[in-house]
Protein backbone atom coordinates (compact mmCIF):
# COMPACT_ATOMS: atom_id res chain seq x y z
CA UNK A 1 0.00 0.00 0.00
CA UNK A 2 1.52 3.32 -0.99
CA UNK A 3 2.16 5.64 1.90
CA UNK A 4 1.21 9.27 1.49
CA UNK A 5 3.83 11.95 1.91
CA UNK A 6 3.26 15.28 3.62
CA UNK A 7 2.87 18.12 1.13
CA UNK A 8 4.48 21.26 2.41
CA UNK A 9 4.20 24.74 0.96
CA UNK A 10 6.69 27.20 2.39
CA UNK A 11 6.28 30.90 1.62
CA UNK A 12 5.49 30.13 -1.98
CA UNK A 13 4.93 33.18 -4.17
CA UNK A 14 4.25 33.63 -7.86
CA UNK A 15 4.34 36.93 -9.66
CA UNK A 16 3.33 37.34 -13.27
CA UNK A 17 4.96 40.65 -14.10
CA UNK A 18 3.49 43.14 -11.66
CA UNK A 19 0.61 40.87 -10.69
CA UNK A 20 1.04 38.70 -7.62
CA UNK A 21 -0.99 35.57 -8.33
CA UNK A 22 0.09 33.68 -5.22
CA UNK A 23 1.33 35.54 -2.21
CA UNK A 24 3.52 33.93 0.42
CA UNK A 25 1.45 30.79 0.95
CA UNK A 26 2.49 28.39 3.68
CA UNK A 27 0.52 25.31 4.67
CA UNK A 28 0.85 21.58 4.98
CA UNK A 29 -1.33 18.77 3.71
CA UNK A 30 -1.37 15.61 5.78
CA UNK A 31 -1.63 12.01 4.62
CA UNK A 32 -4.68 9.96 5.51
CA UNK A 33 -7.03 12.89 5.06
CA UNK A 34 -8.83 14.55 2.20
CA UNK A 35 -7.86 18.20 2.08
CA UNK A 36 -9.99 20.66 0.17
CA UNK A 37 -8.07 23.50 -1.43
CA UNK A 38 -10.69 26.15 -1.85
CA UNK A 39 -11.06 29.61 -3.21
CA UNK A 40 -12.99 31.49 -5.84
CA UNK A 41 -11.98 31.30 -9.48
CA UNK A 42 -8.84 33.34 -10.00
CA UNK A 43 -7.73 32.99 -6.39
CA UNK A 44 -4.51 31.27 -7.46
CA UNK A 45 -5.41 27.62 -6.80
CA UNK A 46 -4.30 26.25 -10.14
CA UNK A 47 -1.10 28.31 -10.13
CA UNK A 48 -0.30 27.01 -6.65
CA UNK A 49 -0.87 23.40 -7.70
CA UNK A 50 1.20 23.88 -10.85
CA UNK A 51 4.05 25.26 -8.75
CA UNK A 52 3.75 22.22 -6.50
CA UNK A 53 4.11 19.99 -9.56
CA UNK A 54 7.02 21.90 -11.05
CA UNK A 55 5.03 23.02 -14.09
CA UNK A 56 5.19 26.66 -13.08
CA UNK A 57 8.33 28.07 -11.52
CA UNK A 58 7.77 29.75 -8.17
CA UNK A 59 9.03 33.30 -7.88
CA UNK A 60 10.11 32.41 -4.36
CA UNK A 61 9.40 29.77 -1.75
CA UNK A 62 9.17 26.02 -2.09
CA UNK A 63 6.62 23.24 -2.34
CA UNK A 64 7.69 19.72 -1.46
CA UNK A 65 6.49 16.14 -1.07
CA UNK A 66 8.07 14.64 2.01
CA UNK A 67 10.83 17.23 1.66
CA UNK A 68 11.50 16.69 -2.05
CA UNK A 69 10.56 19.03 -4.85
CA UNK A 70 8.54 17.38 -7.60
CA UNK A 71 11.36 17.42 -10.10
CA UNK A 72 13.67 15.74 -7.59
CA UNK A 73 11.32 12.82 -7.01
CA UNK A 74 13.07 9.68 -8.22
CA UNK A 75 9.81 8.13 -9.46
CA UNK A 76 7.36 11.01 -9.88
CA UNK A 77 4.29 9.19 -11.21
CA UNK A 78 4.70 6.45 -8.61
CA UNK A 79 4.84 9.08 -5.87
CA UNK A 80 2.38 11.76 -6.92
CA UNK A 81 -0.65 11.46 -9.17
CA UNK A 82 -2.04 14.69 -10.54
CA UNK A 83 -5.06 15.59 -12.60
CA UNK A 84 -5.15 19.24 -13.59
CA UNK A 85 -8.07 21.21 -14.85
CA UNK A 86 -6.92 21.58 -18.43
CA UNK A 87 -7.91 18.77 -20.75
CA UNK A 88 -4.46 17.57 -21.73
CA UNK A 89 -5.11 15.05 -24.46
CA UNK A 90 -4.30 14.65 -28.10
CA UNK A 91 -7.78 14.20 -29.58
CA UNK A 92 -6.56 11.67 -32.12
CA UNK A 93 -5.09 9.30 -29.57
CA UNK A 94 -7.17 6.63 -27.86
CA UNK A 95 -7.52 6.68 -24.10
CA UNK A 96 -5.45 3.52 -23.74
CA UNK A 97 -2.70 4.86 -25.98
CA UNK A 98 -2.75 8.21 -24.17
CA UNK A 99 -2.09 6.48 -20.87
CA UNK A 100 0.28 4.04 -22.56
CA UNK A 101 2.63 6.86 -23.57
CA UNK A 102 3.05 7.98 -19.98
CA UNK A 103 3.20 4.46 -18.61
CA UNK A 104 6.23 3.95 -20.85
CA UNK A 105 7.76 7.26 -19.77
CA UNK A 106 7.35 6.35 -16.11
CA UNK A 107 8.48 2.75 -16.55
CA UNK A 108 5.12 1.33 -15.52
CA UNK A 109 3.78 -1.97 -16.83
CA UNK A 110 1.26 -1.61 -19.66
CA UNK A 111 -1.24 -3.61 -17.56
CA UNK A 112 -1.68 -0.53 -15.36
CA UNK A 113 -3.45 1.21 -18.26
CA UNK A 114 -6.35 -1.24 -18.34
CA UNK A 115 -6.46 -1.29 -14.55
CA UNK A 116 -6.84 2.45 -14.11
CA UNK A 117 -9.30 2.74 -16.99
CA UNK A 118 -11.37 0.09 -15.24
CA UNK A 119 -11.09 1.95 -11.93
CA UNK A 120 -12.51 5.16 -13.39
CA UNK A 121 -15.17 3.35 -15.39
CA UNK A 122 -13.75 3.90 -18.86
CA UNK A 123 -12.84 0.30 -19.66
CA UNK A 124 -15.30 0.05 -22.54
CA UNK A 125 -14.10 3.31 -24.05
CA UNK A 126 -10.42 2.45 -23.81
CA UNK A 127 -9.91 2.20 -27.55
CA UNK A 128 -11.97 5.21 -28.46
CA UNK A 129 -10.23 8.41 -29.56
CA UNK A 130 -10.31 11.01 -26.82
CA UNK A 131 -11.58 13.63 -29.28
CA UNK A 132 -14.99 11.99 -29.02
CA UNK A 133 -15.05 12.00 -25.23
CA UNK A 134 -17.53 14.04 -23.21
CA UNK A 135 -16.28 16.44 -20.54
CA UNK A 136 -17.13 13.93 -17.83
CA UNK A 137 -15.19 11.18 -19.62
CA UNK A 138 -12.20 13.48 -20.01
CA UNK A 139 -12.31 14.19 -16.29
CA UNK A 140 -12.28 10.46 -15.63
CA UNK A 141 -9.39 9.97 -18.03
CA UNK A 142 -7.47 12.73 -16.25
CA UNK A 143 -8.13 10.91 -13.01
CA UNK A 144 -7.01 7.63 -14.58
CA UNK A 145 -3.73 9.32 -15.50
CA UNK A 146 -3.23 10.40 -11.90
CA UNK A 147 -3.73 6.82 -10.70
CA UNK A 148 -1.35 5.27 -13.23
CA UNK A 149 1.57 4.95 -10.83
CA UNK A 150 -0.58 3.97 -7.83
CA UNK A 151 0.82 7.00 -6.01
CA UNK A 152 0.67 7.82 -2.32
CA UNK A 153 -0.24 11.42 -3.06
CA UNK A 154 -3.13 12.63 -5.20
CA UNK A 155 -3.36 16.23 -6.38
CA UNK A 156 -6.62 16.90 -8.20
CA UNK A 157 -7.63 20.26 -9.62
CA UNK A 158 -11.41 20.67 -9.81
CA UNK A 159 -12.00 16.94 -10.32
CA UNK A 160 -15.75 17.28 -9.91
CA UNK A 161 -16.23 19.82 -12.71
CA UNK A 162 -18.23 18.31 -15.52
CA UNK A 163 -19.09 15.06 -13.76
CA UNK A 164 -22.67 13.83 -13.77
CA UNK A 165 -24.39 13.29 -10.38
CA UNK A 166 -23.48 9.62 -10.43
CA UNK A 167 -19.86 10.52 -11.13
CA UNK A 168 -19.85 13.08 -8.32
CA UNK A 169 -21.14 10.50 -5.88
CA UNK A 170 -18.55 8.03 -7.09
CA UNK A 171 -15.61 10.42 -6.78
CA UNK A 172 -16.59 11.45 -3.28
CA UNK A 173 -16.48 7.87 -2.13
CA UNK A 174 -13.31 7.34 -4.10
CA UNK A 175 -11.48 10.26 -2.48
CA UNK A 176 -12.46 9.13 0.98
CA UNK A 177 -11.31 5.57 0.32
CA UNK A 178 -7.97 6.81 -1.03
CA UNK A 179 -7.42 8.83 2.15
CA UNK A 180 -8.54 5.91 4.28
CA UNK A 181 -5.74 3.87 2.70
CA UNK A 182 -3.27 6.39 4.08
CA UNK A 183 -2.76 8.45 0.96
CA UNK A 184 -2.49 12.23 0.87
CA UNK A 185 -5.40 13.68 -1.09
CA UNK A 186 -5.45 17.34 -2.09
CA UNK A 187 -8.52 18.44 -4.04
CA UNK A 188 -9.19 21.93 -5.27
CA UNK A 189 -12.59 23.44 -5.87
CA UNK A 190 -14.17 26.84 -6.13
CA UNK A 191 -17.29 25.53 -4.42
CA UNK A 192 -17.15 24.29 -0.88
CA UNK A 193 -20.52 22.56 -1.29
CA UNK A 194 -18.98 20.41 -4.03
CA UNK A 195 -16.44 18.87 -1.70
CA UNK A 196 -17.71 19.44 1.82
CA UNK A 197 -19.10 15.92 2.02
CA UNK A 198 -15.72 14.37 1.41
CA UNK A 199 -13.08 16.70 2.83
CA UNK A 200 -11.59 16.47 6.30
CA UNK A 201 -9.49 19.60 6.17
CA UNK A 202 -9.86 22.84 4.29
CA UNK A 203 -7.33 25.34 3.03
CA UNK A 204 -8.96 28.50 1.77
CA UNK A 205 -7.24 31.12 -0.30
CA UNK A 206 -8.47 34.38 -1.77
CA UNK A 207 -6.58 36.74 -4.05
CA UNK A 208 -3.50 34.56 -3.74
CA UNK A 209 -3.32 34.64 0.04
CA UNK A 210 -4.22 32.11 2.69
CA UNK A 211 -7.37 33.10 4.57
CA UNK A 212 -8.10 29.95 6.51
CA UNK A 213 -6.77 26.50 7.16
CA UNK A 214 -7.93 23.79 9.52
CA UNK A 215 -10.42 20.97 9.84
CA UNK A 216 -13.73 21.38 8.05
CA UNK A 217 -15.49 21.82 11.41
CA UNK A 218 -13.43 24.93 12.08
CA UNK A 219 -15.53 26.71 9.48
CA UNK A 220 -18.61 26.06 11.56
CA UNK A 221 -17.91 28.65 14.21
CA UNK A 222 -16.89 31.43 11.95
CA UNK A 223 -20.28 33.04 11.61
CA UNK A 224 -22.59 33.55 14.55
CA UNK A 225 -25.89 31.72 14.23
CA UNK A 226 -29.11 33.64 13.92
CA UNK A 227 -32.69 33.25 14.99
CA UNK A 228 -35.52 33.44 12.52
CA UNK A 229 -38.82 34.45 13.98
CA UNK A 230 -42.17 35.23 12.40
CA UNK A 231 -45.57 36.29 13.54
CA UNK A 232 -48.99 36.95 11.97
CA UNK A 233 -48.44 40.47 13.25
CA UNK A 234 -44.91 41.22 12.15
CA UNK A 235 -45.09 44.89 13.06
CA UNK A 236 -45.94 44.10 16.66
CA UNK A 237 -43.14 41.54 16.77
CA UNK A 238 -40.72 44.09 15.36
CA UNK A 239 -41.73 46.62 17.97
CA UNK A 240 -41.31 44.09 20.77
CA UNK A 241 -37.80 43.24 19.54
CA UNK A 242 -36.85 46.88 19.23
CA UNK A 243 -38.19 47.58 22.72
CA UNK A 244 -36.09 44.70 24.01
CA UNK A 245 -33.06 46.29 22.37
CA UNK A 246 -32.49 43.63 19.68
CA UNK A 247 -31.57 44.56 16.15
CA UNK A 248 -33.18 42.59 13.34
CA UNK A 249 -33.57 42.54 9.61
CA UNK A 250 -36.62 41.53 7.61
CA UNK A 251 -36.26 38.35 5.64
CA UNK A 252 -38.57 36.47 3.32
CA UNK A 253 -39.52 33.94 5.95
CA UNK A 254 -39.57 36.26 8.93
CA UNK A 255 -37.40 38.56 10.98
CA UNK A 256 -33.75 37.66 11.35
CA UNK A 257 -32.40 38.40 14.78
CA UNK A 258 -28.68 38.32 15.38
CA UNK A 259 -28.75 36.36 18.62
CA UNK A 260 -27.86 32.71 19.08
CA UNK A 261 -30.70 31.73 21.44
CA UNK A 262 -34.27 31.20 20.13
CA UNK A 263 -35.50 31.06 23.73
CA UNK A 264 -34.53 34.68 24.29
CA UNK A 265 -36.55 35.79 21.27
CA UNK A 266 -39.52 33.59 22.25
CA UNK A 267 -39.51 35.07 25.72
CA UNK A 268 -39.59 38.62 24.37
CA UNK A 269 -42.55 37.76 22.13
CA UNK A 270 -44.34 36.00 24.95
CA UNK A 271 -43.99 38.88 27.40
CA UNK A 272 -45.10 41.32 24.66
CA UNK A 273 -48.13 39.13 23.94
CA UNK A 274 -47.18 38.62 20.29
CA UNK A 275 -48.31 35.42 18.65
CA UNK A 276 -45.56 33.50 16.85
CA UNK A 277 -45.90 31.14 13.93
CA UNK A 278 -42.22 30.46 13.43
CA UNK A 279 -39.22 30.43 15.69
CA UNK A 280 -36.01 28.62 14.94
CA UNK A 281 -32.30 28.87 15.05
CA UNK A 282 -30.54 29.09 11.75
CA UNK A 283 -26.98 28.08 11.62
CA UNK A 284 -25.15 29.82 8.86
CA UNK A 285 -24.10 27.18 6.33
CA UNK A 286 -20.50 26.27 5.81
CA UNK A 287 -20.87 27.81 2.39
CA UNK A 288 -21.82 31.16 3.97
CA UNK A 289 -18.84 30.89 6.21
CA UNK A 290 -16.66 30.11 3.23
CA UNK A 291 -18.05 33.01 1.22
CA UNK A 292 -17.55 35.39 4.12
CA UNK A 293 -13.92 34.27 4.30
CA UNK A 294 -13.11 34.65 0.63
CA UNK A 295 -14.98 37.90 0.25
CA UNK A 296 -13.69 39.46 3.42
CA UNK A 297 -10.21 38.28 2.65
CA UNK A 298 -9.28 38.73 6.31
CA UNK A 299 -7.51 36.02 8.17
CA UNK A 300 -9.41 34.66 11.12
CA UNK B 1 14.86 0.29 -19.77
CA UNK B 2 16.70 3.07 -18.09
CA UNK B 3 16.01 6.74 -17.51
CA UNK B 4 17.30 7.79 -20.94
CA UNK B 5 15.56 5.15 -23.01
CA UNK B 6 12.14 5.45 -21.37
CA UNK B 7 11.42 9.02 -22.51
CA UNK B 8 12.69 8.13 -25.98
CA UNK B 9 10.36 5.12 -26.11
CA UNK B 10 7.51 7.34 -24.90
CA UNK B 11 8.21 9.87 -27.65
CA UNK B 12 8.20 7.11 -30.27
CA UNK B 13 4.92 5.91 -28.87
CA UNK B 14 3.48 9.42 -29.10
CA UNK B 15 4.28 9.63 -32.80
CA UNK B 16 3.05 6.16 -33.63
CA UNK B 17 -0.26 6.43 -31.75
CA UNK B 18 -1.58 9.30 -33.85
CA UNK B 19 -2.32 9.25 -37.54
CA UNK B 20 -0.05 12.04 -38.69
CA UNK B 21 3.06 9.93 -39.37
CA UNK B 22 1.44 7.56 -41.82
CA UNK B 23 -0.60 10.25 -43.51
CA UNK B 24 2.59 12.21 -44.16
CA UNK B 25 4.42 9.03 -45.20
CA UNK B 26 1.63 8.18 -47.64
CA UNK B 27 1.53 11.64 -49.20
CA UNK B 28 5.33 11.72 -49.34
CA UNK B 29 5.38 8.38 -51.14
CA UNK B 30 2.71 9.37 -53.63
CA UNK B 31 4.24 12.76 -54.34
CA UNK B 32 7.78 11.48 -54.85
CA UNK B 33 6.64 8.42 -56.80
CA UNK B 34 4.76 10.68 -59.20
CA UNK B 35 7.66 13.07 -59.63
CA UNK B 36 10.36 10.41 -59.89
CA UNK B 37 8.23 8.24 -62.17
CA UNK B 38 7.22 11.11 -64.41
CA UNK B 39 10.67 12.63 -64.81
CA UNK B 40 12.30 9.23 -65.20
CA UNK B 41 9.90 8.54 -68.03
CA UNK B 42 10.59 11.92 -69.59
CA UNK B 43 14.38 11.91 -69.36
CA UNK B 44 14.67 8.19 -69.74
CA UNK B 45 12.60 8.49 -72.87
CA UNK B 46 14.83 11.24 -74.23
CA UNK B 47 18.04 9.50 -73.31
CA UNK B 48 16.94 6.22 -74.82
CA UNK B 49 15.64 7.98 -77.88
CA UNK B 50 12.10 6.90 -77.27
CA UNK B 51 11.20 10.59 -77.08
CA UNK B 52 12.71 12.87 -79.71
CA UNK B 53 14.88 15.54 -78.08
CA UNK B 54 13.56 18.03 -80.60
CA UNK B 55 10.11 17.69 -79.17
CA UNK B 56 11.40 19.09 -75.88
CA UNK B 57 11.53 22.78 -75.32
CA UNK B 58 14.49 22.76 -72.97
CA UNK B 59 16.84 25.05 -74.82
CA UNK B 60 19.49 22.54 -73.96
CA UNK B 61 18.07 20.32 -76.65
CA UNK B 62 19.53 16.87 -76.81
CA UNK B 63 22.19 17.82 -74.34
CA UNK B 64 20.39 16.01 -71.60
CA UNK B 65 22.62 13.02 -71.96
CA UNK B 66 25.31 15.39 -70.81
CA UNK B 67 23.81 15.18 -67.36
CA UNK B 68 25.77 12.03 -67.20
CA UNK B 69 24.17 10.50 -64.16
CA UNK B 70 20.46 10.86 -64.42
CA UNK B 71 19.55 8.25 -61.78
CA UNK B 72 21.12 10.11 -58.80
CA UNK B 73 19.16 13.22 -59.73
CA UNK B 74 15.91 11.26 -59.80
CA UNK B 75 16.77 9.46 -56.57
CA UNK B 76 17.61 12.71 -54.78
CA UNK B 77 13.97 13.81 -55.06
CA UNK B 78 13.35 11.89 -51.85
CA UNK B 79 15.19 14.62 -49.96
CA UNK B 80 15.39 17.61 -52.31
CA UNK B 81 11.61 17.64 -52.71
CA UNK B 82 10.49 15.42 -49.85
CA UNK B 83 12.34 17.21 -47.03
CA UNK B 84 9.28 19.28 -46.19
CA UNK B 85 7.60 16.13 -44.78
CA UNK B 86 10.01 15.35 -41.94
CA UNK B 87 10.13 19.06 -41.04
CA UNK B 88 6.36 19.10 -40.85
CA UNK B 89 6.25 15.93 -38.76
CA UNK B 90 8.85 17.30 -36.35
CA UNK B 91 7.08 20.64 -36.07
CA UNK B 92 3.66 19.01 -35.62
CA UNK B 93 4.95 16.58 -32.99
CA UNK B 94 6.34 19.49 -30.99
CA UNK B 95 3.68 22.15 -31.45
CA UNK B 96 1.00 19.52 -30.81
CA UNK B 97 2.31 19.25 -27.26
CA UNK B 98 1.62 22.94 -26.75
CA UNK B 99 -1.65 22.95 -28.65
CA UNK B 100 -3.17 19.96 -26.86
CA UNK B 101 -1.52 20.81 -23.54
CA UNK B 102 0.08 17.40 -23.41
CA UNK B 103 3.19 19.04 -22.00
CA UNK B 104 1.45 18.78 -18.63
CA UNK B 105 1.25 14.96 -18.47
CA UNK B 106 4.59 14.73 -20.25
CA UNK B 107 6.44 16.86 -17.72
CA UNK B 108 4.64 15.18 -14.84
CA UNK B 109 5.89 11.80 -16.04
CA UNK B 110 9.38 13.13 -16.87
CA UNK B 111 10.09 16.34 -14.92
CA UNK B 112 13.53 16.73 -16.51
CA UNK B 113 12.44 18.85 -19.43
CA UNK B 114 15.75 18.90 -21.23
CA UNK B 115 15.64 15.12 -21.24
CA UNK B 116 12.17 15.16 -22.80
CA UNK B 117 13.31 17.49 -25.57
CA UNK B 118 16.39 15.35 -26.17
CA UNK B 119 14.19 12.26 -26.31
CA UNK B 120 11.87 13.93 -28.78
CA UNK B 121 14.83 14.93 -30.93
CA UNK B 122 16.15 11.37 -30.99
CA UNK B 123 12.72 9.91 -31.75
CA UNK B 124 12.08 12.36 -34.58
CA UNK B 125 15.59 11.75 -35.95
CA UNK B 126 14.75 8.08 -36.28
CA UNK B 127 11.24 8.64 -37.63
CA UNK B 128 12.67 11.23 -40.05
CA UNK B 129 15.10 8.57 -41.25
CA UNK B 130 12.07 6.32 -41.70
CA UNK B 131 10.42 8.99 -43.85
CA UNK B 132 13.69 9.10 -45.78
CA UNK B 133 13.32 5.40 -46.51
CA UNK B 134 9.72 5.96 -47.62
CA UNK B 135 10.82 8.78 -49.91
CA UNK B 136 13.61 6.60 -51.31
CA UNK B 137 11.23 3.71 -51.83
CA UNK B 138 9.35 6.10 -54.09
CA UNK B 139 12.26 7.85 -55.82
CA UNK B 140 14.56 4.85 -56.19
CA UNK B 141 11.86 2.20 -56.37
CA UNK B 142 9.71 3.88 -58.98
CA UNK B 143 12.56 5.83 -60.61
CA UNK B 144 14.78 2.80 -61.18
CA UNK B 145 11.87 0.79 -62.48
CA UNK B 146 10.92 3.41 -65.05
CA UNK B 147 14.54 4.16 -66.04
CA UNK B 148 15.18 0.47 -66.44
CA UNK B 149 12.06 0.24 -68.55
CA UNK B 150 13.60 2.74 -70.97
CA UNK B 151 16.84 0.88 -71.02
CA UNK B 152 18.71 3.42 -68.93
CA UNK B 153 21.06 1.91 -66.36
CA UNK B 154 19.52 2.70 -62.95
CA UNK B 155 23.03 2.43 -61.43
CA UNK B 156 21.78 0.24 -58.62
CA UNK B 157 25.01 -1.72 -58.66
CA UNK B 158 26.95 1.49 -58.19
CA UNK B 159 28.33 2.04 -54.69
CA UNK B 160 27.89 5.80 -55.09
CA UNK B 161 24.14 5.31 -55.57
CA UNK B 162 23.93 3.54 -52.25
CA UNK B 163 26.05 6.18 -50.57
CA UNK B 164 23.59 8.76 -51.88
CA UNK B 165 20.73 6.71 -50.48
CA UNK B 166 22.43 6.64 -47.09
CA UNK B 167 23.07 10.38 -47.15
CA UNK B 168 19.44 10.98 -48.12
CA UNK B 169 18.26 9.05 -45.07
CA UNK B 170 20.56 11.16 -42.90
CA UNK B 171 19.32 14.40 -44.48
CA UNK B 172 15.68 13.48 -43.88
CA UNK B 173 16.47 12.55 -40.26
CA UNK B 174 18.16 15.92 -39.73
CA UNK B 175 15.20 17.73 -41.26
CA UNK B 176 12.91 16.14 -38.69
CA UNK B 177 15.23 17.45 -35.98
CA UNK B 178 15.01 20.92 -37.53
CA UNK B 179 11.23 20.51 -37.36
CA UNK B 180 11.45 19.84 -33.62
CA UNK B 181 13.58 22.94 -33.21
CA UNK B 182 11.20 25.05 -35.21
CA UNK B 183 8.27 23.75 -33.15
CA UNK B 184 9.94 24.89 -29.95
CA UNK B 185 10.88 28.25 -31.45
CA UNK B 186 7.35 28.81 -32.78
CA UNK B 187 5.00 26.82 -30.53
CA UNK B 188 1.92 28.01 -32.39
CA UNK B 189 1.03 25.10 -34.63
CA UNK B 190 -0.58 27.15 -37.36
CA UNK B 191 2.30 29.62 -37.45
CA UNK B 192 4.79 26.77 -37.54
CA UNK B 193 3.08 25.06 -40.48
CA UNK B 194 2.84 28.34 -42.38
CA UNK B 195 6.53 28.99 -41.80
CA UNK B 196 7.51 25.48 -42.94
CA UNK B 197 5.46 25.71 -46.12
CA UNK B 198 6.32 29.31 -46.95
CA UNK B 199 10.01 28.87 -46.28
CA UNK B 200 10.55 25.52 -47.99
CA UNK B 201 8.29 26.08 -50.96
CA UNK B 202 8.79 29.75 -51.62
CA UNK B 203 11.23 31.82 -49.59
CA UNK B 204 14.25 29.55 -49.66
CA UNK B 205 14.06 28.58 -53.34
CA UNK B 206 13.87 32.29 -54.17
CA UNK B 207 16.78 33.13 -51.88
CA UNK B 208 18.89 30.36 -53.34
CA UNK B 209 18.05 31.48 -56.83
CA UNK B 210 18.82 35.12 -56.06
CA UNK B 211 21.98 34.26 -54.15
CA UNK B 212 23.40 32.46 -57.16
CA UNK B 213 23.74 35.73 -59.09
CA UNK B 214 26.85 37.06 -57.40
CA UNK B 215 29.79 35.23 -55.96
CA UNK B 216 29.51 36.81 -52.52
CA UNK B 217 25.86 35.95 -52.05
CA UNK B 218 26.45 32.50 -53.49
CA UNK B 219 28.96 31.89 -50.74
CA UNK B 220 26.29 32.77 -48.22
CA UNK B 221 23.52 31.01 -50.10
CA UNK B 222 25.22 27.65 -49.91
CA UNK B 223 24.68 27.74 -46.16
CA UNK B 224 20.92 27.97 -46.52
CA UNK B 225 19.38 24.81 -45.06
CA UNK B 226 17.97 23.57 -48.36
CA UNK B 227 21.33 24.12 -50.09
CA UNK B 228 23.14 22.37 -47.24
CA UNK B 229 20.72 19.47 -47.53
CA UNK B 230 21.28 19.16 -51.27
CA UNK B 231 25.02 19.28 -50.62
CA UNK B 232 24.69 16.48 -48.09
CA UNK B 233 22.68 14.33 -50.47
CA UNK B 234 25.14 15.19 -53.23
CA UNK B 235 22.78 15.65 -56.13
CA UNK B 236 19.80 17.81 -56.82
CA UNK B 237 17.95 19.43 -59.66
CA UNK B 238 18.19 22.69 -57.85
CA UNK B 239 21.99 22.77 -57.80
CA UNK B 240 21.89 21.82 -61.44
CA UNK B 241 19.50 24.63 -62.23
CA UNK B 242 21.68 27.27 -60.60
CA UNK B 243 25.20 26.64 -61.74
CA UNK B 244 27.92 28.93 -60.53
CA UNK B 245 26.65 28.77 -56.98
CA UNK B 246 29.17 27.22 -54.67
CA UNK B 247 28.23 23.89 -53.19
CA UNK B 248 29.39 22.50 -49.89
CA UNK B 249 30.93 19.10 -49.49
CA UNK B 250 28.41 16.48 -48.35
CA UNK B 251 29.91 16.27 -44.86
CA UNK B 252 29.86 20.06 -44.59
CA UNK B 253 26.25 20.12 -45.70
CA UNK B 254 25.43 17.54 -43.04
CA UNK B 255 27.12 19.58 -40.34
CA UNK B 256 25.35 22.76 -41.43
CA UNK B 257 22.01 20.96 -41.32
CA UNK B 258 22.79 19.52 -37.91
CA UNK B 259 23.81 22.97 -36.69
CA UNK B 260 20.45 24.39 -37.80
CA UNK B 261 18.60 21.63 -35.97
CA UNK B 262 20.58 21.96 -32.77
CA UNK B 263 20.57 25.76 -32.76
CA UNK B 264 16.80 25.85 -33.23
CA UNK B 265 16.19 23.21 -30.57
CA UNK B 266 18.48 24.77 -27.99
CA UNK B 267 17.03 28.21 -28.72
CA UNK B 268 13.51 26.80 -28.50
CA UNK B 269 14.32 25.14 -25.19
CA UNK B 270 14.90 28.56 -23.67
CA UNK B 271 12.15 30.34 -25.57
CA UNK B 272 9.27 27.96 -24.91
CA UNK B 273 10.22 24.58 -23.51
CA UNK B 274 11.42 25.59 -20.05
CA UNK B 275 8.70 28.20 -19.61
CA UNK B 276 5.77 27.84 -17.22
CA UNK B 277 3.18 25.34 -18.39
CA UNK B 278 -0.15 26.95 -17.59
Amino acid sequence: MPIGAVIEFTNITKKFGQVTAVNDLSFTVEPGRVTGFLGPNGAGKTTTLRMLLGLVAATSGTATFGGLRYRDLPRPLQTVGAALEAASFHPGRTAANHLGVYAIAAGLPRTRVAEVLHTVGLAEHANQRVGGYSLGMRQRLGLAYSLLGDPGVLVLDEPINGLDPEGIKWIRGFLSSMAAEGRTVLVSSHLLSEVQQSVDDVIIIAKGSLVHSGPLSSLDTNIAPQVIVDSPTRDALGKALTDAGLAFTSGRTGLIVAVPDPGQVGHIAFTAGVELNALHRQKAGLEDSFLALVEGGDSL
Amino acid sequence: MNLILRPVAAEFNKILTTRMWWILALVLFGYIALLAGGLSALFGGVESGAISPDSMNTGGGGDLSGLGSLPPLIYSFAASVGYVFPVLLGALATTGEFRHQTLTPTFLATPKRGGVLGAKTIALFVVGAGLGLVGLAASVGVGALVLGGFGVDPLLADGETWALIGRTVLAMALWAVIGVGLGTLVPSQVASIVIVLAFTQFVEPLLRFAAAFTEVTADIGKFLPGAASDALVGASFFTLASPGGGVLEPWQGGLVLLAYGLAATVGGYFISWKRDVT
